[in-house]
């Protein structure tokens, strides 16, 4: 018995010792390594972003001999990867040391003080001249300091089946003017051409912000000016009439099952099956959209190839709500490049931004990703232009395209629109009813800081 | 066995007291380890947790964080999404483990006494295989079972029976079938060792004296197993408390919040909507409702017949 106690405490001590020390381990790690975390596609066919990553990674390891590039890929929805970047960060011993960042979500990351500011590195870096003022402001935080490398930038505006409209007697070069415009050819649609579905607008918590940004703001930005959040007075805005006429047009379009059915629309998987089902197979015959999505359909990496869709699909840019100048809507979003505020070699981390960044590398991921450029040398390149077909209707719009309001708070107040429009588009809520409820939670979400506008 | 083993101990300790104190501590340091792990690993965390209940910590958006007393579980009281969660979970725990693990395994369990030994061994192996998968698998094959181009549906149209999105229409049942399916066969273990245990005799000499197969179940079986039950109904009511893969790979607590029971209704709060202090609290309310229905079932055991 005796012999055991000592014992007994050794092992204890070890132990202790033991996972102590495990934890600790992983801290530091070498100095040599580079983590980089970005997100992976949900569909595991989908390897564009993964393959130009690990491109530049092992280019950038060749280059620096006796470093080394770890990728973090973090499989998971939008919404789960930010999560899942944010806990990472929170601690030194798992926060990566470059990350892809979000536009949407950036200035909620740098009022956390999640990131670091890269004002010192841009100051000595010739290439920064080279980037649209727009696309600067991007990673901007409200104390004026810069805290990303955009590697693109994304529009938005209506894709179209020209063979459904062919069928369906509506013109190929279709340019629609008003909501009633679109509205009215998606009915068209329905009568003369059964068993497709004439329209989708993303809606509900299933797509997220694709839903907010892709859908509800393309319609309210259509709608009149500031009627989201208002810069003169630096307060968010409630009980408009756009708001209002945003949800109405969601529920003429799935109140007269103008979209896809609703329990489809309002699952998580609507993009994925939008995208790589819907269209490619002829089913959807018009879509509300990012300029991304010929990404989808590449021949490598796509999840979906899909060679005729250049001469299947028309593009036609979202007329504002009557008609009112400029006549067309798009929102403008992207990703930034990102050094955590607790990496621990912020300057190696910094080298490989600018390999990201290489006007080579960067004409790279444009055509892989069917971005839109945000340098003005990569927009003129012949490659870059050459890349998909439709890609310079996408980067005409960029000059009428605006911004969702960079604030910390943003991603609630998305959070919110988004419960809105899953109200009115299952028939839970009127959009008056809706509207009210947001307006309620924003009042929370903002502490207050409101104005009501008519 | 530590009753007699003290007792050893106590007589042979007899005569000076430092001795005997040293002998207690020797007594109690095999337990050392594992009371520091314990510390260290589980007392730890729970006690972090339930400081951050009363702040304001968030994920994202704020820098830094504040004491803000009682007003997280205030706030949770006034906030119809957490009430709706909570309805939820009650509808959740009592149809998919009150009613239905519990009183499928029992069956399950009194029906595979009187099956020949293939029968047996098959419907266990069937059983046993959804308990084995991991939640997250589970979800998923029962997402594409009830989807709407999924296996239910295309039964029913072979049927000529109406279909539905089932995950649309019914999403609260159709996630408690799934966890029905997946968790019936620990209670069926339970019962089934349960069952093993009533002598024959028992049952046998009340069938001689005419009793009919209800008044055994009710009378003579249910009493006999009545400590049973209540351990099965305890493990599995905390178990299905908190239920968030199969819920979270299913439905994601929609549509709108008409399958989000309290663990999903946490991660939204917490994760989603960055507000970890505020889920944090929610999930110390969870642990009250778990603490609860516990109480009752130890009362239930308690009692005596």
């Amino acid at each position: 018995m005796r012999r055991i106690a000592p014992m007994a405490l050794l092992t204890a001590a070890v132990l202790a010792a033991g996972t102590l020390t495990a934890c600790g381990d992983g801290s530091g790690g070498d100095r040599n390594t580079l983590k980089v975390a970005f997100p992976k596609d949900t569909n595991n066919k989908v390897t564009v972003r993964d393959d130009y990553v690990e491109l530049v990674a092992r280019a950038f390891e060749k280059a620096n001999p006796g470093k080394k590039v770890k990728l973090i890929p973090i499989q998971a929805s939008e919404n789960d990867y930010y999560a899942k970047i944010q806990q990472m960060m929170r601690s030194p011993k798992t926060a990566p040391d470059l990350v892809y960042e979000d536009t949407f979500l950036i200035n909620s990351d740098i009022a956390a003080g999640l990131l670091r500011p890269l004002d010192p590195y841009l100051a000595k870096w010739a290439d920064w001249k080279q980037f649209e003022p727009a696309a600067k402001a991007a990673a901007r935080g409200q104390d004026g300091r810069t805290y990303g490398v955009p590697d693109g930038t994304d529009t938005r505006g209506l894709w179209f089946n020209k063979k459904i409209f062919k069928k369906a007697g509506l013109p190929q070069d279709w340019r629609p003017r008003t909501w009633d415009e679109v509205l009215a050819a998606a009915r068209t649609i329905k009568r003369k051409v059964p068993g497709v579905i004439p329209l989708n607008v993303f809606t509900g918590k299933g797509a997220g912000e694709a839903a907010v940004m892709q859908g509800f703001e393309m319609l309210l930005y259509g709608t009149g000016q500031d009627q989201l959040y208002d810069p003169a007075t630096k307060k968010w805005v409630t009980g408009t009439k756009g708001f209002r006429d945003s949800l109405e047009f969601l529920r003429t379009v799935y109140g007269e099952k103008l979209g896809p059915d609703v329990s489809d629309a309002l699952s998580p998987n609507i993009q994925t099956n939008v995208a790589t089902e819907l269209m490619p197979e002829q089913k959807l015959a018009i879509n509300l959209d990012g300029s991304w999505l010929g990404q989808q359909w590449q021949p490598k990496g796509g999840g979906k190839p899909w060679p005729e869709w250049p001469t299947v699909l028309g593009r036609a840019a979202f007329p504002t709500q009557h008609g009112a100048a400029p006549g067309k809507v798009s929102l403008a979003g992207g990703w930034t490049w990102s050094v955590p505020r607790q990496s621990q070699r912020p300057d190696l981390a910094w080298k490989l931004i600018e390999t990201f960044q290489t006007k080579h590398n960067a004409v790279e991921w444009c055509v892989r990703g069917a971005q839109i450029a945000v340098r003005k040398d990569v927009a003129a390149d012949p490659a870059y232009l050459k890349s998909l077909p439709g890609i310079d209707f996408f980067t005409g719009l960029v000059k009428i395209s605006r911004y969702r309001p960079a604030l910390p708070v943003y991603p609630k107040v998305s959070a919110a629109i988004g419960e809105a429009m899953e109200a009115v588009t299952s028939g839970d809520a009127s959009p008056q009813q809706a509207a009210d409820a947001y307006d309620e939670q924003l009042k929370s979400i903002v502490d207050g800081r409101t104005v009501a506008k008519p | 066995m530590t009753r007699a083993a003290t007792a050893a101990y106590g007589t042979a300790g007899r005569g000076a007291r430092p001795r005997r104190r040293a002998r207690a501590l020797l007594r109690w340091s095999p337990l050392a380890p594992a009371t520091v792990l314990l510390l260290l690993f589980l007392a730890g965390p729970i006690g972090y947790c339930v400081y951050i209940a009363f702040t304001d910590m968030q994920l994202t958006g704020q820098e830094s964080t504040s004491f803000v007393g009682l007003a997280n579980f205030r706030r949770a009281f006034g906030d119809p999404a957490f009430l709706n969660a909570v309805v939820l979970t009650l509808v959740f725990t009592l149809v998919s483990s009150i009613l239905g693990q519990n009183t499928l395994g029992l069956a399950l369990a009194a029906l595979m006494r009187r099956a020949s030994r293939p029968v047996r061994t098959l419907t266990g192996a069937v059983v046993l295989t959804a308990w084995v998968l991991p939640e997250i698998v589970a979800g998923f094959l029962l997402y594409t079972f009830f989807e709407r181009r999924g296996t239910l549906n295309a039964v029913l149209e072979w049927l000529h029976l109406p279909t539905q999105n089932w995950l649309f229409t019914l999403p609260i049942l159709a996630v408690s079938f799934a966890n029905v399916w997946r968790g019936t066969a620990f209670s069926m273990l339970i019962y089934s060792a349960a069952l093993a245990e009533i002598p024959q005799e028992v049952t046998e000499s009340a069938a001689v004296d005419g009793a009919s197969g209800r008044q055994r179940l009710w009378h003579i079986t249910l009493p006999m197993i009545r400590r049973s039950i209540g351990t099965n109904l305890m493990l599995n009511t905390l178990q299905t408390l908190s239920v968030f893969g199969l819920i979270w790979a299913m439905t994601r607590g929609g549509p709108g919040s008409r399958s989000q029971t309290l663990p999903v209704f946490m991660y939204d709060q917490a994760f989603l909507k960055s507000l970890i202090g505020y889920g944090t609290a929610v999930a110390l309310l969870l642990l009250v409702v778990g603490a609860l229905f516990s109480v009752v079932y130890l009362r239930l055991l308690r009692e005596e017949v």
